[in-house]
């Protein structure tokens, strides 16, 4: 993905092929998936027609053709501006079907290993990936740790360690180990699989309209009808004031009203939208988790990696009236070998050298319900973990509960996360761990305050700890010691009150939360099961990104907004343009109407219907990259796109024309 | 500066008077819980059901209702000449005229194609046209309350049996009784005798027709029902007696209109957001007025030729009492309303004049009929929030509801049939001697008088341009079919759009959801207005008053 991104929109390698793509797609059959553009195709075949007609019959071929053949460029411009989007998508497509070609599996039957290619792989095999293999289909490491490489899905080169178990047991198809060995076990039929998922999405092909692009699809195309009234009705109209209005002309005064400058471009800006989010290494999994992301009303954003730096780090240990400090720093770091998570790590560091664990001790790990980690040396327990954790393990001797609650009060209030240790049925003392706030983060919560959006942070610390977080990074709330149920229950009392929410989760626990948030992000590191849950999936396993998607999502919105209302609007010059040039000659005064002073109605007929297609292409970048979005409230937001879309559209057109009717009647054509 | 005093007075006066009004309005068609328990329990026992009703119930027992109106008057016109209340021994219809006076007051529009005075027993002219401007009105009250409930996100739109009576008892009738009383005040006769007979000065016998008209009238008005009980409608002296009856007229037909935009903010709990639409509503208003007045201070080339003075505009066809400012105002605030009564000849307005009165009409919605009018301007509001809310980066909602392809499609389908109900059957009779054999004038004047004509019928409106010879069985057919699907369309699909709103989870509302309550609001929803529901008709307005105001010398 990574050699993609610098791709710009107009290099000729695309589009040479989009060009090409814009004859494929004059076939009928794709023509008839935007209404409107079809409309226009039928029209522009009608006049052909009776262009031929006209040119064995003999009459005024020049204009006519010139007519016949600017609506032929309009749905060229069209196809050409989607032909274009699908472009950039199709490469990167055919570079990731070219890797997925090459895979081969080392698949394991009981002693036997035998290579076959990847698409033999099914379901529940297990196959080996020694250092130096490409990784053949998506699974889960069973057995063994490596480090893979999967730039080739991220574009990030720095390799990460995949294990059996745990948070980090996903592998992808298409990434490489280069270093030891793991046996994965295959969770994807052929076919299935995240990278076959990948191609689809970026190549476009399972591209289905989203419920608003298939409401103003409906739009347009009644808005298509209403005008098709208005201009089918003009010859019966004519013929009582003792004229007639030839087909032709009609033809392009329906084509100049009928919106198809945003028709044309409605494709495109979906197909760019995704691709926005494609580049910003994130995958959506439909066009509809893209819009839904724009609606967002409720963030829910972890602590850590989000709205603090991530890595808590232990800088205190501050031991129990009448326990010696080397006594807890000592328990703190045998409690803390079996905790993997970088807290525990730091915990070790900060406790410094000392014995390791006898043989024969148990590691008890760190999860996510416990919220305890520990050790048992024979029937000596220590454990470590979260304070009311911990206090629920035993009963524990009321004074020193007493001085462990002080204890953790003032590490709260201070913002530090404290942490009990005991030592069996006696408490020791508590570890603080400090949280660091990333620098701006407070800026963008009172941005996304303005737009409206309530930021509530996750956090397993408890309430004092995460109400002193919360302040000073300026969320709006938090859900403290949190736990996978909590948070489910959060994301559905929300969306009761008729909210959508968004999160972003890695661990297995956090899939029923993904599975139920409107716009659930899935890390890329994260569990088969997360991934599978949330409907994006950021390849770069930076929840901060929940942000950019958000506004990404709206972006999308509101260039398909703003192009509708330019489109629109525009029919207020082209009738200033096309109707005195008609009725001119049945009601001469009518010239009056001409305000733009157009040089003669044929001339004006055409500036019309040129300007109608070259706006299309003028505006493909526009459609492609989006419009200008920065965060603010929705009404100055409206104030600001109607302001530049709404009196744009109506004043553009105007100079537009008028600077074409001066070509076109300097160069002789009409 | 004359000018300028009337309209503020009448406009200023009557967007007041509408205010405690719309309070009344919102209390008698949506009482809080405990409010009004006396008046809907006896309502329900007249109306025989107290259920709450979904929105396909309500619809269909509004239909059966009209359904209803609709063939007790077809009857009462038909045999009219046998039956009482007819001392001047009015005589049997052409039965395309009775379908198309029956379907003409079913709908709230009463176009006429007879002069009452000349051809209506009294008995049709109460107990069939009378009795139909009240329960029509309040057809449209209940549809909008029904509306109203529905976006307000209650479980169920109310009842329709009790809707309507409470629309005709509570709302319609106390006020028709208190106007009634001030015209006949004013001079308005109110009389169930026969045509008195008087010899006038020089010695001729005359027949001066007259009745109950002080009623007939006061409902046409609050009703924006329009029917005249007399042919040349509130023209005629007797419909029509003073300056004061003029004025209070003028406030009457903006009353109710006026006074349902608040009602629909007071049963949504949103006032901010009735009055966005009110100033929105009020602007296009003011603009057709300001229109109407300058364009109609210029004299009419009908006298340039002549030896008169022409400073005071154009007073062909003017009730001259009321001047050249009396008859474009009122022209402009009857179809606005869908009112549909003249107090001038729109025929002899000045040709962009009487352009004004037509874009009333297109747009249909610029205050509208009663009841009806707020709803025509939902279907507006439903495509304004669809674009603007995508222009805010979500997906468009309105007060909280998800506006989709189904709203898009049902509030695009009612726009579309305002269009084609106007411009198809003009296209069919402008092209045909159907029509072309019905014209006073020629060229463009006469082709203003076609496209009037079924934009009144469409609009539900009623008023005629006149100069149309529209009595005919092919006018008759066509108007009446245009009036009927002009009438219920527009009831029907916002009905539905809003059954499938309640059908919906409701979204929340927030700083980044689009405000509905700013100006910014009014002006997208201002534009939508124009681009929706003028563009279509500026290529026929082009060759109508467009092209006669071009050509003149």
């Amino acid at each position: 993905m990574a050699q993609h991104q610098n791709t710009s929109i107009f290099s000729a390698e695309l589009i040479g092929p989009a060009i090409r793509d814009s004859f494929n797609k004059l076939d009928p059959r794709q023509l008839i998936r935007n209404p409107v553009m079809f409309t226009t195709a039928s029209v522009a075949l009608l006049a052909t027609v009776l262009l031929v007609r006209s040119i064995i019959s003999g009459g005024d071929i020049a204009f006519e053709a010139q007519i016949v053949f600017w609506l032929w460029l309009t749905v060229l411009f069209g196809n050409f501006a989607e032909a274009l989007a699908e472009g950039r998508g199709k490469a990167q497509a055919a570079s990731l079907r070219s890797t997925k070609a090459e895979l081969k599996g080392k698949r394991v039957k009981g002693d036997t290993v035998k290579v076959v290619p990847a698409s033999e792989l099914r379901a529940g095999d297990i196959v080996l990936v020694e250092t130096g293999d490409q990784i053949p289909a998506d699974g889960e490491v069973v057995e063994g740790v490596a480090s893979v490489n999967e730039a080739a899905i991220t574009g990030e080169s720095a390799p990460v360690v995949r294990e059996s178990g745990g948070d980090r047991s996903a592998v992808t198809a298409g990434t490489r180990v280069i270093s030891d060995w793991i046996k994965v076990r295959v969770t994807a039929e052929p076919g299935e699989g995240f990278l076959d998922r990948m191609i689809s999405l970026v190549e476009g092909a399972s591209r289905a309209k989203t419920p608003n692009e298939v409401a103003l699809t409906v739009l347009l195309t009644g808005l298509t009808l209403i005008f098709l009234i208005a201009v089918s009705t003009l010859p019966a109209f004519a013929a009582y004031a003792g004229g007639s209005i030839s087909i032709p002309i009609l033809v392009a005064l329906f084509v100049a009203l009928i919106p198809t400058t945003i028709s044309a471009l409605l494709s495109a800006i979906g197909i760019a939208g995704m691709d926005r989010l494609i580049r910003f290494n994130v995958l959506a999994k439909s066009g509809r988790a893209v819009e839904a992301a724009g609606d967002i009303d409720t963030l829910l954003l972890d602590k850590t990696g989000t709205i603090t730096l991530g890595d808590r780090q232990a800088t205190d240990f501050l031991p129990l009236s009448g326990v010696r400090e080397g006594e807890l720093i000592e328990a703190a770091r045998l409690s803390s070998l079996g905790d993997e998570t970088p807290e525990g790590r730091s915990i070790v560091e900060l406790a410094g050298a000392g014995e390791t664990a006898p043989a024969g001790a148990e590691m008890v790990s760190f999860t996510a319900q416990t919220r305890v980690s520990g050790i048992d040396i024979g029937d000596r327990k220590i454990r470590k973990g979260a304070v009311d954790a911990i206090l629920k393990l035993h009963d524990f001797d009321q004074g020193a509960v007493r001085q462990i609650r002080t204890l953790t009060e003032k590490i709260a209030r201070t913002g530090g996360t404290p942490l009990a240790v005991a030592d069996g049925t006696r408490l020791l003392g508590a570890i603080a761990l400090k949280d660091i706030v990333k620098a701006g983060i407070k800026e963008r919560f009172a941005e996304l305050r303005r737009m409206g959006i309530r930021t509530v942070m996750i956090t397993g610390d408890n309430p004092l700890t995460a109400a002193a977080i919360a302040a000073e990074s300026g969320v709006d709330d938090f859900l403290a010691e949190a736990t996978p149920e909590d948070k489910l229950e959060l994301i559905r009392k929300e969306q009761s009150g008729g909210k959508l929410v968004a999160m972003c989760g890695d661990g297995t626990n956090d899939a029923p939360a993904l599975a139920q948030s409107d716009v659930g992000v899935a890390m890329n590191t994260g569990t088969q099961a997360a991934r599978e849950a949330g409907n994006m999936v950021d390849l770069d396993n930076n929840p901060t990104k929940l942000i950019e998607i958000v506004g990404i999502g709206k972006q999308l919105l509101m260039t398909r907004g703003a192009l509708t209302t330019f489109s629109i609007s525009n029919d207020v010059a082209k009738y200033f343009a096309i109707l005195p040039a008609i009725f001119v000659a049945l009601y001469p005064g009518l010239d009056a109407l001409n305000v733009m002073g157009l040089s003669s109605p044929q001339s004006a007929i055409l500036s019309a219907i040129i300007f109608n297609a070259v706006i299309i292409p003028l505006l493909v970048p526009l459609a492609l990259r989006g419009v200008t979005y920065c965060p603010q409230s929705a009404s100055r937001q409206l104030v600001r796109n109607l302001g530049i879309y709404g009196l744009g559209g109506l004043i553009v057109p105007f100079v537009g024309i008028k600077l074409i009717d001066l070509v076109v009647s300097g160069l002789g054509l009409a | 500066m004359e000018h300028v005093f009337i309209v503020a007075l009448i406009i200023g006066g009557t967007a007041l008077l509408s205010l405690p009004l719309g309070a009344w309005m919102k209390m008698a068609m949506d009482p809080a819980p405990g409010q009004m328990t006396g008046w809907t329990s006896l309502f329900g026992r007249i109306g025989g059901a107290t259920e709450e009703q979904g929105w396909k119930r309500y619809l269909v027992t509004m239909l059966i209702f009209n359904a209803i109106m609709f063939t007790v008057t077809f009857t009462i016109l038909g045999l009219q000449q046998y039956l009482p209340l007819n001392p001047d021994g009015m005589g049997p219809h052409d039965p395309t005229l009775v379908f198309n006076t029956a379907a003409s007051f079913t709908t709230n529009t009463n176009l006429q194609h007879y002069s009452g005075e000349a051809s209506m027993s009294y008995l049709s002219q109460l107990a069939g046209l009378m009795w139909l401007q009240f329960v029509s009105a309040a057809t449209g009250i209940a549809a909008l309350a029904a509306l109203a409930r529905g976006i307000a996100g209650r479980a169920s739109l109310g009842n329709f049996m009790i809707d309507v009576q409470r629309a005709s008892f509570l709302v319609l009738l106390p006020l028709a009784l208190i106007v009634a009383m001030l015209m006949v005040l004013m001079g308005m006769p109110m009389t169930l005798q026969g045509s008195a007979v008087a010899t006038t000065l020089e010695g001729v016998t005359q027949t001066i027709a007259r009745g109950p008209v002080a009623a007939f009238l006061t409902i046409k008005q609050l009703g924006t029902n329009g029917g005249g009980f007399f042919g040349p409608n509130a023209t005629h002296p007797l419909e029509n007696p003073s300056f004061w009856t003029n004025g209070l007229a003028m406030i009457a037909i903006m009353l109710i209109p006026m006074a349902c935009v608040w009602m629909f903010g007071g049963i949504l709990g949103r006032m901010k957001h009735a009055t966005v639409i009110f100033a929105v509503m009020a602007l296009f208003i003011l603009v057709k007025i300001t229109g109407s007045v300058t364009f109609e201070s210029a004299p009419t080339p009908a006298f340039a030729e002549l030896p008169v003075s022409t400073d005071t505009g154009n007073l062909e066809g003017k009730e001259l009492r009321f001047g050249a400012t009396g008859g474009p105002l009122w022209a402009v605030l009857t179809t606005s309303t869908s009112n549909g009564s003249v107090g001038a000849m729109h025929d002899s307005l000045n040709p962009l004049t009487g352009l004004m009165p037509m874009a009333g009409m297109w747009l249909n919605a610029t205050f509208g009929g009663v009841g009806v009018g707020m709803i025509n301007m939902f279907l507006y509001i439903i495509v304004a929030v669809f674009v603007a809310g995508m222009m805010v980066g979500r997906t468009p909602e309105y007060l909280g509801h998800r506006i989709e392809a189904k709203e898009v499609r049902l509030a695009i389908l009612a726009l579309f049939s305002h269009a084609f109900l106007i411009l198809g059957p003009t296209a069919l009779f402008a092209a045909t001697s159907l029509g072309q054999a019905t014209v006073q004038d020629p060229g463009a004047h006469g082709f203003s008088e076609i496209l009037y004509e079924f934009t009144s019928a469409a609009a539900n409106n009623g008023s005629g341009f006149e100069g149309l010879g529209d009595g005919t069985w092919a006018w008759n057919i066509a108007t009446g079919v245009v009036m009927l699907l002009g009438r219920y369309l527009p009831i029907i699909l916002p009905l539905a759009i809003v059954g499938s709103l309640m059908a919906k989870r409701r979204a929340a509302e927030s700083a980044g959801t689009l405000g509905v309550e700013d100006a910014t609001f009014g002006t997208m929803l201002g534009l939508t207005v124009v681009i929706f529901g003028a563009l279509t008709f500026l290529p026929a307005a082009a060759l109508g008053p467009l092209a006669e105001h071009f050509s003149l010398p």
